[in-house]
């Protein structure tokens, strides 16, 4: 047995526990249906960009989901988490109405549960792996769902669990960004005594949790209230202060950093490179979200502005390309459509927000690839040319690999076209860094302890893997903490 | 903090702002720029560094009036803070011994012109600055540009400084008379493209800085992408500098004028409040 399945088994075997599954019969609670979250009408979520659509489970609707779970002797679940949550304890206190007891479960492993209840893709991690769907091919415990109710439930109460830190060490580190790879590296470094300083490029902290994904799927403040807990750990955070340009990382060392995390993602966006890409009217998905989600230019007080139109295409499939014609949509968009060269089991977007979408009247166009975009004579776009696909042989994603269709050409009107075909590493850092190794693709190298190829600078999240996921990133962050706090440790004996 | 410690007005429209800066005094080089916001609500609006101080840890910006926001950044006063400030960012002017260089400079295109003159002179090059605006009061730094230049011709539209006429003319000027190694221009978009026409039939290496439009500043956005030699770059990453003769100049204007509409009504409402 590993170490770690001992740990579950134990927990596993505390008396509460034992006598919650005792309380119910198994099939009183298989015979249960999964929860529905509520949410926002569509109608009304339409007219606001900052209205969140999930409303969240009821106290009544999270105790009833919570004792669908059966606490399963062999867990799964955690399986599929990339950060190993220890799901059924966490579940299980909910039933037992411990939602204190819960979210300190979350976050033994999870820093940020708020975030990752709302925008993990449970589907294809933790629920996929639920006994639920696997053996009884019934739909699995809603775990997303109790995840961000226990962290809602903590933030609301007002009190939160300022995780314990261990006395001062007397050494400091750093890392090069603040999304959740960062994030997450921060919070483990300081419990274990460091001195830690996150430094940001942008006027605020967050990362793509910020720029990114909007209100309507992850409200700031949300992400604010799990930054203050971090803040009030005692980690300092400098915003505007891109890690060597402002100061080069020398110069950071020679101020007392003796540990580098660089989560500073995969911030530069890919154009497909097709005539007619540069007329105005056609940008980046990152360029659309940062103008509304970190300038707030849907909103009349803020001085940045935003393109908008009323026949709106966004390139892709991903989660980008759903919160770009969402958003598109929000800003009074009449016909907002999802252009994507696949077919719509293929979409790497989580499943609910194509939900969310289609409900919203979007548009979807699959099997459908930009050729090129024509424009007025200022240079704004009014036309897309694109030719539909058919799906061929898998290729090494295995996913079956798009083929057009020969004649198949049509043409839409569109004034706004958003392309969200996907993200490159950024740049900077390796830029600055003759010595750091990195892929073909421009990802930062590192070994399994997320070690680069210079000792003291480690990475993690987007500019390792390419875009990935939140949760991803966030284990990236707490297995470089580990690393690095064992490097330290060994190197300075 | 980055508060301003001076502030003067070159002319109605164009203000020089000496912000205290210290990391970025002392990291910035030529052809770097600066992010701002000056309030909560604020753009964030990029900047050419003109001058720094390392010692005193400041740094000089020159802004023209043209929107809501330079408007803002106008009426700042000294001892008034900038929200944000970023940078130094973009890349540096790539300066090294040639021979003479031609140094054109046009409007507020002076100011970031300034310290690549600058860098050229003290590189040991023999260089030749042609300042050109609409009239006398809109002709900027002129005595710190001579102070780094052999020779500085003046060119107004209307003729009230210098000679009567536009840059090119100055600029064909000095082809004519005396073997020019490189070119170097930055102004507005119109006078870029053709100081760059009149280089490439001399057949003068020229770069020319960008002044596209930006979000971040940091290459994360693609708000900034120009097209270079049939390559979309992104200026603030790639450049603010590129080699002229393959710079796509009406791509450039016409994507400079992508949000004229929104701005106009952004900066009548603006006018309307204040
Ligand atoms: C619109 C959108 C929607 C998404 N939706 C989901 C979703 O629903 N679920 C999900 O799991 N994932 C989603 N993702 C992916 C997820 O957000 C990323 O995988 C994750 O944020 C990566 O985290 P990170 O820590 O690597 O970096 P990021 O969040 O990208 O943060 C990097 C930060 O580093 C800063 N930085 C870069 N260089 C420097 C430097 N030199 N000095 C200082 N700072 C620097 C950047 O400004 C940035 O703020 C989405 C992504 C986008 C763009
Ligand atoms: S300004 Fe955003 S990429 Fe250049």
């Amino acid at each position: 047995m590993t170490i770690q399945s001992e740990y579950l088994k134990e927990r596993r075997d505390q008396e509460w526990r034992a006598e919650l599954r005792n309380k119910l019969k198994g099939k009183e609670r298989t015979n249960l249906p999964r929860v529905h979250m509520p949410e926002e009408s569509p109608e009304e979520r339409v007219k606001h960009q900052n209205l969140e659509v999930n409303t969240g489970l009821s106290k009544e609707q999270a105790l009833v989901e919570a004792s669908r779970c059966m606490d399963c002797a062999n867990p799964t679940c955690i399986e599929g988490c990339p950060v190993q949550i220890n799901i059924p304890e966490f579940i299980k206190n909910i039933e037992r109405e411990e939602f204190a007891l819960a979210a300190k479960t979350l976050k033994q492993t999870n820093a940020l549960p708020a975030v990752c209840g709302r925008v993990c893709p449970q589907e294809k991690q933790c629920e996929s792996k639920c006994f639920y769907l696997t053996k009884l091919k019934k739909e699995p415990v809603a775990i997303g769902y109790l995840e961000r109710f226990a962290a809602d439930w903590e933030q609301n109460s007002g009190i939160m669990d300022i995780p314990e830190c261990a006395p001062k060490n007397g050494k400091k580190v750093a890392t090069v960004g603040s999304g959740p790879s960062s994030l997450s590296f921060a919070g483990d470094m300081i419990k274990l005594g460091y001195e830690v300083t996150v430094f940001e490029a942008l006027h605020e902290i967050g990362g793509v949790l910020k720029y990114g994904i909007p209100e309507f799927r992850l409200p700031n403040k949300k992400v604010d209230i799990e930054l203050d807990v971090l803040k009030k750990m005692g980690v300092k955070f400098e915003t505007n202060f891109i890690v060597g340009r402002t100061a080069s990382f020398d110069q950071l060392k020679e101020e007392g950093y003796e540990g580098f995390f660089v989560g500073s993602g995969a911030g530069l966006p890919r154009f497909m490179n097709i005539p007619g890409e540069n007329n105005n009217g056609i940008l980046s998905s990152n360029e659309y979200l940062t103008r509304v989600n970190l300038m707030g230019a849907n909103n009349d007080k803020n001085d940045t502005l935003v393109l908008k139109g009323k026949n709106v295409a966004v390139i892709g499939g991903g989660n980008t390309a759903m919160d770009s014609v969402r958003t598109a949509k929000r800003l009074g968009a009449e016909r907002a459509i999802i252009v994507y060269r696949r077919s719509r089991v293929e979409m790497p977007a989580r499943v609910e927000e194509v939900k969310h979408a289609d409900e919203e009247g979007i548009e979807f166009m699959n099997l459908a690839n930009p050729l090129e975009y024509f424009a007025d004579e200022a240079g704004r776009v009014n036309k897309m040319r694109v030719q539909m696909m058919e799906l061929g042989e898998p290729d090494s994603s295995g996913r079956r690999r798009p083929v057009p269709i020969e004649g198949s050409e049509t043409d839409i009107d569109v004034d706004l076209v958003i392309v969200a075909v996907g993200v490159s590493p950024n740049p900077l850092i390796p830029a600055c860094l003759p010595d750091l190794t990195v892929s073909r693709w421009g990802t930062i190298e590192v070994n399994d302890n997320m070690q680069s190829s210079i000792p003291v600078l480690f990475a993690g999240g987007d500019i390792v893997r390419g875009g990935a996921t939140v949760i991803l990133a966030m284990g990236d962050g707490r297995n470089a903490a580990k690393s690095m706090h064992e490097y330290l440790m060994t190197i300075n004996k | 903090m980055n508060q301003i410690v001076e502030k003067e007005f070159f002319s109605e429209n164009v203000v020089k702002l000496v912000v205290e800066a210290p990391l970025i005094a002392k990291a910035r080089k030529p052809g770097n720029f600066v992010i701002l916001r000056v309030s909560e609500n604020g753009e964030r609006i990029p900047l050419t560094i003109a001058a720094a101080d390392e010692t005193k840890g400041t740094i000089t910006i020159i802004a023209q009036k043209v929107g809501v926001s330079t408007e803002k950044l106008a009426q700042l006063e000294v001892g008034d803070a900038l929200i944000d400030l970023v940078g130094p960012l973009g890349k540096e002017t790539d300066i090294h011994n040639v021979g003479t260089v031609l140094a054109c400079g046009g409007g507020v295109g002076v100011a970031p012109l300034l310290p690549i003159v600058e860098g050229f002179k003290k590189a040991g090059n023999r260089v030749i600055s042609v300042l050109a605006a609409r009239s006398k009061d809109l002709i900027i730094l002129e005595d710190e540009i001579r102070k780094w230049s052999d020779e500085v011709i003046i060119m107004t539209d209307d003729g009230s400084h210098g000679k009567k006429g536009l840059v090119t003319q100055g600029a064909e000027e000095v082809i004519l008379r005396e073997k020019v190694n490189e070119c170097i221009v930055i102004g507005p978009a119109i006078m870029m493209k053709f100081t760059s026409l009149l280089t490439k039939k001399y057949n003068i290496p020229t770069q020319a800085s960008l002044n596209s439009m930006m979000v971040d500043g940091t290459g994360m956005c693609g708000a900034c992408r120009v097209t270079v030699g049939g390559k979309t770059k992104f200026t603030c990453v790639d450049g603010p500098e590129f080699d002229a003769h393959q710079i796509d100049f009406d791509e450039m204007m016409m994507r400079l004028g992508g949000y004229k509409t929104e701005e106009k009504i952004d900066f009548e409402q603006f006018m309307n409040r204040s």
